[in-house]
């Protein structure tokens, strides 16, 4: 006889409610025909067409995407050549100072960061004039400098991992260093390239702190929209509006599932024709 | 002979820390030269100072009469086959071996004419498309050992090129590394800590410890006239006596040897009377019988043995207390070994048998 684990899956389930409950009932109410966002008024779609309409999120969606891609982008830059300098020169000048700055951010509270960035961007307008206005420029270099820690910390753990010998090797074939680095290095550590700059992207696309600090007149994100009009109260939009991205990331979430699943199918396939090569 | 490769007084220090002291070797064109030495003798040092990828703190390094002081990796006509083999995991077998090819003025026909015969050399045809996680072990071997020939080297370097392969397969891979330098004629330089593999590869060995050259000499010399303690107990078994020069004449020399109660005759070598020296036996070269022989002999007892099918080793305790291992062959089959736990037993040698070093 098995007995039911009656303990267990009430744990589970507890568990399972705790995290989802929340967002499954913002989706239901999402189709709530009434306005109050805690009355249930029956089923409609309303708000969904409402959000359609509504030229504001479209422009505050572009801008945070935007403003994503080029932080994301130049963090991933900086990020993967600060990565090989820390991992590959082991000695030079001011290596444990330039470490430190480098993580500095993973450890300071978002709201100093932020802060920070607003006076010296309001101190570089006094001295050169330049932003003359905070916004697009002003938000994407200070995204840059909180995110491109990420990238840093996966290339570099990437990077501690890699056999050494391999760029060793095409040097000793006859490759100069630079070559070697855009033959070998960067060809091997390309998927925590990638992850480091998704992780940026993603980071980028959520952020609503420093954001905060470093905008100006006109440039929303989505995230600012957001907490904007939620600082109003809660409307049935903005419900709909969180089950359209919880459903997009949902969906990313699935493909890149696929994607690894496959993957590992045909590692498999691989080391068994490497064993049947096997003598 | 002997001037392809010559290294001159050469030392590195990492800090405090000398890994190579003061190594002076040469080697001819076409030679196989291993570098034989346990961990942290220098060896690997040596190896990556003929690769450019260290600089020697002192001394020079010359290649076909061309100082290499100063030429980086990528501008030296040496090249290396690592021990973790470090193909390029991104490239397949193909494109590994034609990778260094890119600096050659070769016309694409050329360089893929290069590969395929490289490919064959290494019998790695049918595996050409393959990436290196898709081949076994053997095989990365073998791409390694292709890459690293692609290029038509002076000199090539191998890292324990075979530490990482299954007993098997390691013996199989040695004769075909013997057959492709012969085909080559590229010279090769061998770090190893594997005294058999150095041994069966070897034109010539140079054994080194903390940093130096203990000796240098062909697999024979090395192993039958070794120099001193250090080699004769790194390369194959041995048992050591400490001694004493009794006498020396007549091409012979008297030793008293306190373990032995008495006095043993060798071949002559250059001690004078009341020298202490070291006395070292090989365990195949001392014959073990129940009757007193003439000539060096000493009684003991069989403390321990182990049957290996063709030949048994024994330990053999001296009535000094000493310790003695000695090989023989079970030449008849199915009969008694020459002798059995606890037997009193006599051991001999003849005198130009035995090994002589000083100290």
């Amino acid at each position: 006889m098995t007995r039911r684990p009656t303990f267990l899956l009430s744990v589970l389930a507890f568990g399972f409610a705790f995290f989802y409950v929340p967002i499954l009932s913002m989706m239901v109410y999402s189709f709530n025909a009434s306005r109050l966002a805690t009355v249930w008024g029956g089923f409609s779609t309303k708000w969904y067409g409402a959000l359609m309409s509504n030229s504001q999120v479209g422009e505050a969606l572009l801008l945070s995407l935007k403003i994503a891609l080029v932080s994301s982008t130049l963090a991933t830059i900086l990020g993967t050549l600060a990565g090989i300098a820390l991992v590959r020169f082991t000695k030079f000048r001011g290596r444990t100072l330039f470490s430190g700055l480098v993580t500095a951010p993973l450890i300071m509270p978002e709201v100093i960061t932020g802060v920070s960035a607003l006076i010296f961007f309001l101190l570089l307008a006094g001295w050169i004039g330049w932003p003359a206005q905070r916004g697009f420029t002003t938000i994407t270099l200070a995204h840059v400098t909180f995110s491109m820690v990420f990238v840093t910390t996966i290339v570099q753990a990437r990077l501690l991992q890699s056999d050494r010998a391999i760029e060793e090797a095409a040097m000793d074939l006859g490759t100069r260093p630079w070559g070697v680095l855009w033959d070998i290095t960067l060809p091997v550590i390309s998927p925590a390239i990638l992850s480091g700059w998704l992780l940026a992207f993603t980071i980028s696309l959520d952020d609503v702190v420093i954001t905060s600090f470093t905008t100006g007149p006109g440039s929303t994100t989505l995230p600012l929209l957001i907490w904007s009009k939620v600082k109003l109260g809660v409307t049935p939009d903005i419900n709909a509006l969180a089950t359209l991205m919880v459903l997009a990331v949902g969906l990313g979430v699935a493909v890149a599932g696929v994607v690894m699943n496959r993957a590992e199918a045909r590692r498999l396939a691989d080391e068994r024709l490497a064993y049947r090569a096997q003598g | 002979m002997a001037d392809f490769l010559q290294i001159q007084g050469v030392s590195k220090s990492f800090g405090p820390f000398q890994a190579v002291r003061d190594v002076t070797l040469s080697v001819a064109q076409g030679e196989i030269f291993s570098l034989l030495g346990g961990s942290g003798c220098g060896k690997t040092t040596l190896l990556r100072m003929l690769a450019g990828f260290e600089d020697p703190t002192a001394g020079r390094i010359f290649l076909d009469g061309r100082d290499m002081a100063g030429v980086p990796p990528w501008a030296r006509p040496v090249h290396m086959m690592f021990q973790s083999y470090a193909l390029f995991p991104h490239m397949t077998v193909e494109a590994n071996i034609s990778y260094g090819l890119k600096h050659d003025a070769l016309t694409p026909a050329q360089r893929r004419d290069r590969v395929r015969e490289m490919l064959d050399l290494v019998q790695l045809t049918p595996t050409a498309t393959r990436k290196p996680h898709q081949i076994s072990g053997g095989q990365r071997q073998r791409v390694a050992l292709a890459r690293a020939l692609a290029r038509q080297p002076k000199l090539l370097l191998l890292d324990e090129p075979l530490a990482a392969l299954d007993k098997k397969l390691r013996e199989h891979t040695q004769f075909e590394l013997m057959s492709i330098q012969a085909r080559t004629g590229v010279t090769f330089i061998v770090v190893t800590h594997d005294q058999e593999e150095a041994m069966t590869l070897s034109d010539r060995i140079a054994v080194m410890d903390r940093g130096q050259v203990q000796q240098v000499g062909s697999p024979t010399e090395i192993y039958e006239y070794p120099v001193n303690r250090f080699v004769a107990s790194f390369i194959g078994a041995i048992t050591s006596f400490d001694a004493e020069v009794v006498a020396r004449d007549a091409g012979f020399l008297t030793l008293h040897v306190p373990d032995f109660g008495g006095q043993v005759t060798t071949r002559e070598a250059d001690f004078a009377p009341g020298t202490r020296v070291t006395l070292a036996l090989r365990p195949e070269k001392l014959v073990i019988s129940k009757d007193r022989p003439p000539g060096n002999a000493v009684q003991g007892v069989v403390k321990d043995l182990a049957y290996f099918g063709k030949d048994s080793l024994y330990r053999i305790t001296l009535a000094s207390g000493a310790l003695v291992q000695a090989h023989a062959v079970n030449q008849a089959r199915g009969a008694a070994m020459v002798a059995d736990w606890d037997d009193q037993v006599w051991l001999s040698f003849q005198p130009s048998a035995a090994i002589v070093l000083g100290g």
